[in-house]
């Protein structure tokens, strides 16, 4: 005997009380402090803030905890809390060519001014599983440099000098936000950067490859990537003037594309930008791609029909949270639809087998 | 509840929110763009629905939620949960007692009044999204008002099945004017539209609301040689007995046994607290659920 379904709160709690002790993990094992995953895996927590729109390391690292490594989820957690914060203001633009480099590197110019620094890189590692981190040890002190005390130029800022790269126009709109208004396209150049310095990394990657392997492809040089901390400054209208609110670290790189000219251009190098919260490598080359990718109409370049020049395709479809919540949202009971399905097949099968009867007789 | 304002967005969202509430209600069937939020439940399990409610409520207000006609099913839980911590409104199972109703996938089968308003969820607010997958192209669709694509559809429909083989989020024409996606309800409630109470869809992921105010035209779109037809089960429920509710059909054996019942599980409970018994039913018993 059938009885309605009923007892979805109680397993509800129930399942809840079951996924948090499956997330503390056997408790023969110490739990892992917020301080171990800021420091230790600290590259998720860079990750966590970037596709999170939030700057905040301990608590990037409390998702991360609370999501048991679920990268998507812990960036889930931090989104939705940061809508609950008030929003006091904008700071300013942030100032890369006074940053802090902890590294910096070009792909264009053997040497310049400021120097290769490569940093903290896996770039040069044999990636051979290190087993002598299976047991704990202490780390050799990393030898230690002078510190640059003047601010590193951009690379770009040569080609600028000799006219060879295209320039900017320079204007003080307020550009538009993400979080604030609805998408509405075409999108202009600041929202599109807003969308991918959110957007899945996984995703932008992949649009960023498909350009290099043809789709739209627009060969990019890395002129410069460069890592490290810059100030936040903040006008506070009761002062009248700026003053710091604090310090973030982030990830630049400024591609240099090759041209050859369109009907409206000139030949020169074009650029292509990626700017991700934390050490973000990876993410922000993709996103320079992708960047360089889409502005094919304001350069007069071709529409190739590739993925990566669609910006409604791009934008829509960069966001990790809208994708996983809308891919996973068929677990929901679909019961009526399916109902509905059930009968309309049922009905045209019966219609069908009957044409095929008569046709038979 | 401190910790959030009430019914959890602040004041600014809200007003945001009614703002496009407002915009819908006075051009039927048109997709207002919103700055939806994000929702501390995921994109796709009802946060469009859930912000035009927060937006809706007041601290008097009595809610219902619903999912497939059903208040326990696990989703309409953890909405209704929702607006019981950080709304602190009451919350009922019975339609008749609710000032507002969340629905994802149905229309109660108790005809709403005027002082009720039914809050949809929807996934995909666009109807021509199948059709055409760009929303710069179908917003200028609509502006157009072209919807021959969509006619062609059906048409394409009739001449390929002898039937339209649409049976869920069956499009409808509202008010002699936009074309618009019910979300995803069966085609059996489609009539059920031109209604009292006002009618309300959030799409969060989407970023859109529309909505049919009371008494509003709302046309099911079809043909005159092949008029729509909202269908069901042809079958009564056999708990209650109801031969004009929708039915969902539940597997019972191995063997593909299987009964059929009202997926409102408010008018299935109200009648056979009434004394309706169906065919394979037992007569009520208060704590038998």
């Amino acid at each position: 005997m059938y009885v309605a379904v009923k007892g979805g709160e109680r397993a509800i709690d129930n399942a809840h009380a079951w996924l948090a002790e499956e997330r503390r993990g056997s408790l023969d094992v110490a739990e892992l402090s917020i301080a171990q995953i800021r420091e230790q895996l600290a590259l998720a927590v860079n990750r966590v803030m970037a596709e999170g729109s939030l700057y905040d390391p301990d608590l990037a690292a409390l998702a991360i905890k609370q999501a048991r490594g679920d990268m998507i989820e812990a960036i889930f957690l931090i989104r939705a809390y940061r809508t609950t914060l008030p929003r006091f203001g904008y700071s300013n633009p942030i100032d890369t060519a006074d940053m802090a480099c902890d590294r910096r590197i070009s792909a264009t110019f053997k040497d310049a001014p400021g120097g290769q620094v490569l940093g903290p890189t896996f770039d040069y590692t044999h990636r051979l599983l290190d087993f002598a981190l299976a047991a704990e040890g202490e780390v050799p002190e990393a030898p230690q440099g002078q510190a640059r005390t003047e601010p590193t130029p951009h690379i770009t800022g040569f080609l600028n000098r000799e006219g060879l790269i295209q320039t900017e126009d320079e204007n003080d709109d307020v550009p538009g936000d993400l979080t604030r208004e609805p998408l509405e396209l075409p999108a202009d150049r600041a929202l599109r950067l807003q969308s991918l310095t959110r957007g899945d990394e996984g995703f932008v990657l992949g649009m960023a490859y498909s350009t290099q392997r043809g789709y739209a492809r627009n060969h990019a040089f890395v002129g410069e990537l460069r890592i490290g901390k810059v100030e936040v400054e903040m006008d506070i209208p009761e002062l009248g003037f700026a003053i710091d609110i604090g310090e973030i670290e982030v990830t630049e790189c400024e591609t240099v594309n090759q041209f050859a000219g369109s009907k409206t251009e000139p030949p020169q190098f074009t650029r292509g930008y990626g700017l991700v919260f934390g050490q973000s490598e990876r993410k922000s080359i993709s996103m320079a791609l992708v960047d360089r990718a889409l502005r094919w109409k304001e350069l007069g370049e071709d529409n190739m029909g590739a993925p990566a020049q669609d910006e409604e395709f791009v934008l829509y479809h960069s966001d990790n949270i809208q994708a996983t919540g809308f891919l996973e949202h068929i677990k929901l009971p679909h019961y009526v639809d399916f109902q509905s399905e059930l009968e309309l097949i049922r009905k045209l099968r019966r219609e069908a087998m009957g044409e095929v009867q008569e046709a038979a007789e | 509840m401190s910790d959030y304002n009430f019914a959890y967005l602040d004041e600014q969202t809200k007003r945001m929110i009614r703002r496009a509430i407002l915009k819908g209600l006075a051009i039927p069937g048109y997709q207002v763009p919103f700055a939806s939020r994000e929702m501390p439940m995921p994109y796709g399990w009802g946060t469009g629905g859930v912000q035009v409610s927060a937006a809706t409520l007041t601290p008097d207000d009595t809610m219902k939620v619903i999912d497939q006609g059903a208040d326990d099913t696990t989703n309409a839980v953890s909405i209704r949960k929702f607006f019981e911590k950080t709304a602190g409104v009451a919350t009922t199972e019975e339609t008749a007692e609710a000032s507002v109703i969340q629905t994802r996938h149905r229309i109660p089968e108790e005809p709403l009044r005027e002082d009720q308003i039914l809050v949809y969820q929807v996934p995909i607010p666009e109807p021509l999204r199948f059709l055409e997958p760009s929303e710069v192209e179908t917003r200028k669709m609509h502006s157009l008002e072209e919807y021959g694509l969509m006619h062609v559809k059906l048409y394409e429909d009739i001449s390929r099945h002898g039937a339209i083989a649409t049976s869920y989020a069956y499009p409808v024409k509202v008010e002699g004017r936009y074309v618009m996606d019910p979300s995803p309800i069966p085609k059996f409630d489609n009539p059920k539209m031109e209604m009292a109470a006002i009618q309300l869809f959030g799409a969060g992921r989407e970023q859109r609301i529309y909505a049919v105010p009371p008494y509003t035209q709302v046309v099911s779109l079809d043909f005159d040689d092949y008029p729509f037809e909202a269908t069901k089960a042809d079958a009564a429920c056999d708990l209650c007995g109801a031969e004009d509710s929708y039915l969902d059909e539940v597997i019972m054996d191995d063997a593909g046994g299987r009964m059929f019942v009202c997926s409102d599980t408010d008018y299935c409970c109200s009648r056979r607290k009434a004394g309706f018994v169906g065919a394979k039913g037992t007569a009520f018993e208060e704590d038998a659920a």
